[in-house]
């Protein structure tokens, strides 16, 4: 990684998004800082996924707004994995080397990179089959490995091993782990308890578009102050 | 009177100079029409496909449309274009191969444009969001789109030489079926028919439908082994 100006922290002042009058997320205030595992929670349609593209950039926020620490509208040292990754019609390298191109990367550069993400996660033998037959764990390898060569201060995660076994998810944990030690900033959403008890430094709970509990996530764990937040950690269904 | 089956076999079997002659100049002047198309097509498709801007819709419906239009019509807009008095007049194109690549092109191009605006949408609305994450517009996304897109799109080249092989009005009206020079397969038919001459109409009859055959099944053998290796 390049020691690139730093893009972090990441602060979200009133931040809202509508679609036709309707608030999906309203007045969310929250700070991201360097360096730190953040764990999403909270109950499906609650906003996880939409405050993560916010944060990403992907979409804009109709209300508030968002500011890095760089004062760039959208760093690039950015990555994201989406909840269902798009792999290109390609081979598991010329996958890898896709975002190294957009960015101008040299061709000797990108083979030379490239080669090094495969070995280090174990993806070498796969390097020259069809991205698209993979089965769903190394899918989801391929899918960390490409975000993790766009060189990225904070990659943001959406449910990153929803719908895999549990010796894949284990591997895309110690995958996360690995960047986090390398201080790539994670942010991620999980609707996996016991994975956001393993990951989190800290936890954000979202509730109907509302950001309603922010802290270090031993306190969070040890009882959160809303209600909404127990009844989730105990597994109730609510609503 | 001789079975016209027969002297077409005959014909084939002898490998006629006159026949493959014309056999030769059809596929130079379809497959070279084809190529035309995709340059300015697929681009041109994708751009439709990705852009926004006022009348985009109305451009849309007339490539549509454009996909009817009958080869004689085709023909007659190159002829008034390229006769001595028309604005490419001086360019003594008319009557020449030339002249029936250029109708040819207009007749493949609106199923090309068309087609790679339908799967170039599709394709957006899959790998849009992906693509913006990893960090490409939509301008950088128009040929990771059309090489993605590749094996859908083969068909619509497929469907575009197939209409150009087939057609017979514009290689005529712009072309004259000039025997040696301008005399295409389809062209040749008509006269060769029209003469009496069933054998060779026959022989270049059963030649057209084996070499479309011959692509099709190409083509979709291409696909199939795509389908599998690339997912």
């Amino acid at each position: 990684m390049t020691a690139a100006e730093p893009i972090l922290p990441l602060v979200l002042e009133g931040v809202g998004f509508e679609v036709a009058g309707r608030a999906l997320l309203s007045g969310i205030d929250l700070r991201i800082e360097a360096g730190r595992r953040l764990v999403i929670l909270g109950p499906n349609g609650a906003g996880k996924t939409l405050l993560l593209r916010l944060c990403h950039g992907l979409i804009a926020p109709t209300s508030g707004r968002l500011r890095w620490a760089c004062g760039s509208q959208r760093p690039e040292a950015q990555a994201m994995v989406l909840q269902r990754p798009v792999l290109l019609r390609r081979s598991v390298a010329e996958n890898l080397a896709y975002p190294l191109a957009l960015r101008g990367i040299p061709a000797g550069a990108r083979r030379a990179a490239v080669a090094r993400m495969l070995d280090r996660f174990g993806l070498a033998p796969l390097a020259e089959r069809p991205a698209r037959l993979l089965s769903g764990g190394e899918q989801q390898r391929v899918a960390l490995a490409r975000a993790a060569l766009m060189a990225p201060q904070i990659l943001f995660l959406d449910e990153p091993s929803a719908a895999l076994d549990p010796s894949a998810t284990r591997q895309i944990e110690e995958m996360i782990a690995g960047f986090s030690a390398e201080g790539i900033t994670i942010v991620m959403t999980t609707h996996d308890i016991g994975q956001a008890r393993r990951l989190a430094e800290d936890v954000a709970f979202v509730h109907r578009g509302r950001l309603i509990e922010h802290r270090a996530a031993p306190d969070f764990f040890a009882g959160p102050d809303a209600p909404e937040a127990r009844a989730h950690l105990a597994g109730d269904l609510y609503w | 009177m001789d079975n016209p089956l027969l002297m077409a076999l005959r014909l084939i079997a002898a490998g006629d100079p006159a026949l493959l002659q014309i056999i030769g100049l059809s596929l130079r002047v379809t497959l070279t029409a084809v190529l035309v198309a995709c340059i300015v097509g697929l681009p041109l498709g994708a751009a439709l496909a990705l852009g926004r801007f006022p009348g985009r819709g109305v451009v849309v419906v007339v490539f549509n449309a454009l996909m009817g239009l009958p080869p004689v019509v085709a023909g007659l807009l190159v002829y008034l274009m390229l006769s001595r008095s028309g604005p490419l007049g001086p360019l003594g194109l008319l009557f020449t191969p030339t002249a029936m690549i250029l109708a040819q092109t207009i007749l493949i191009l609106p199923i090309v444009v068309s087609l790679t605006r339908s799967v170039v949408e599709d394709l957006w609305s899959e790998y849009g969001e992906q693509l913006r994450s990893l960090g490409a517009g939509r301008v950088r996304a128009v040929p990771t789109l059309l090489w993605d897109g590749r094996v859908s799109l083969l068909t619509g080249v497929l469907a575009g030489f197939g209409r150009a092989s087939a057609e017979v009005g514009a290689v005529l009206i712009v072309g004259g079926n000039i025997a040696g020079h301008t005399r295409t397969m389809t062209t040749a038919i008509t006269l060769e028919t029209s003469r009496g001459n069933l054998g060779l109409a026959v022989a270049l009859g059963i030649i057209l439908l084996g070499l479309t055959l011959t692509l099709n099944a190409l083509a979709w053998g291409a696909g199939q082994w795509a389908r599998g290796r690339l997912g």
